[in-house]
């Protein structure tokens, strides 16, 4: 089964990526999953301290074997329900000995419609912010992964086969 | 959901080999970047295209010499090269290489990939347990 995500071509953008996905599902259910946190983190293999609130901080420890150290920080901007959930967090936080708070922050926003018809849920998701997130950070990601990003792929090429 | 997958966001441990794209590459090219007044060279060479130094440093309050030795830096990356136009030296983008630095927001791509396949199989396939 394939998700059939769809990138928008942003031929020129190093700071934003755009993925859309139909889902076979009420939209109810699929806000659930997004922003009920315990939904939330089943899904994204992250064990998360609370609910989300808007204006509120959200602290996680990724659930996924060999990376039970890393830590995010999901900060809740906006909560329209059934329609719009959005927050702000450092992306890849690869490292844990890392001090990542002082570095700018991308937003994540998840966007729910219903399909014609109303059966289904069309969600987009965006992050942006990329271009104010240092290059020397995002070379960093590079380098501490070191063909780690290749196996990623292949991990995810077996899984959606 | 015990099961051991890679985390949507997390890129898998080094070592599992395959035909990897050129990491290393974009080190270089990354390291060359950090730092705003270069960041915003490649941006106007981006939008206006190609410009001689006297251009380049007109209104940034940054001297010749010092955006030399930026442009100098973005073009041992690979980033910007120069051509000689009577006396003056104009400046352009290496968009090939430019184009290793976008490869880093495809990977993140691919990683939300997965995570847009993880919910779909969630709330397509799965009893929901969390009612709240």
């Amino acid at each position: 089964m394939t998700a059939k995500t769809q990138s928008t071509p942003q031929a020129a953008s190093t700071d934003r990526i755009e993925k859309r996905v139909e889902l076979r599902a009420p939209r109810a259910r699929v806000w659930r999953a997004i922003a009920d946190a315990s939904q939330f983190a089943a899904w994204f293999n992250v064990k998360l301290d609370g609910a989300f609130a808007e204006g509120a901080t959200t602290r996680g420890q990724i659930t996924s074997k060999g990376y039970e150290h890393l830590k995010i920080e999901m900060q809740v901007q906006r909560i329209e329900p059934e329609r719009y959930f959005a927050y702000r967090w450092h992306p890849y936080p690869i490292d844990p000995n890392v001090d990542y708070s002082a570095e700018p922050t991308t937003l994540v926003e998840f966007t729910l419609e219903e399909t014609a018809g109303g059966a289904g849920t069309a969600l987009t998701i965006v992050e942006s912010g990329f271009d104010r997130i240092p290059l020397a950070r995002r070379a960093e990601a590079y380098r501490m992964n070191d063909g780690g990003w290749s196996g990623q792929i292949k991990n995810l090429e077996r899984y959606v086969a | 959901m015990s099961r051991s997958r890679p985390h949507p966001l997390i890129p898998s441990p080094a070592g599992r080999g395959g035909t990897a794209p050129k990491e290393r590459d974009a080190v270089p090219v990354f390291a060359a970047l950090s730092d705003a007044t270069r960041l915003r060279l490649l941006r106007r060479l981006s939008t206006e295209g190609p410009l001689s130094i006297t251009r380049l440093s007109h209104g940034t309050g940054v001297t010749r010499q010092a955006i030399t030795r930026h442009l100098y830096a973005l073009g041992s990356a690979g980033l910007v090269r120069h051509r000689k136009q009577g006396r003056e030296q104009i400046w352009d983008l290496d968009a090939k290489r430019l184009e290793i630095a976008r490869r880093y927001l495809d990977h993140v791509a691919v990683q939300w990939d997965a995570a847009a396949e993880r919910l779909k199989a969630f709330v397509e396939t799965q009893e929901e347990t969390a009612e709240p």
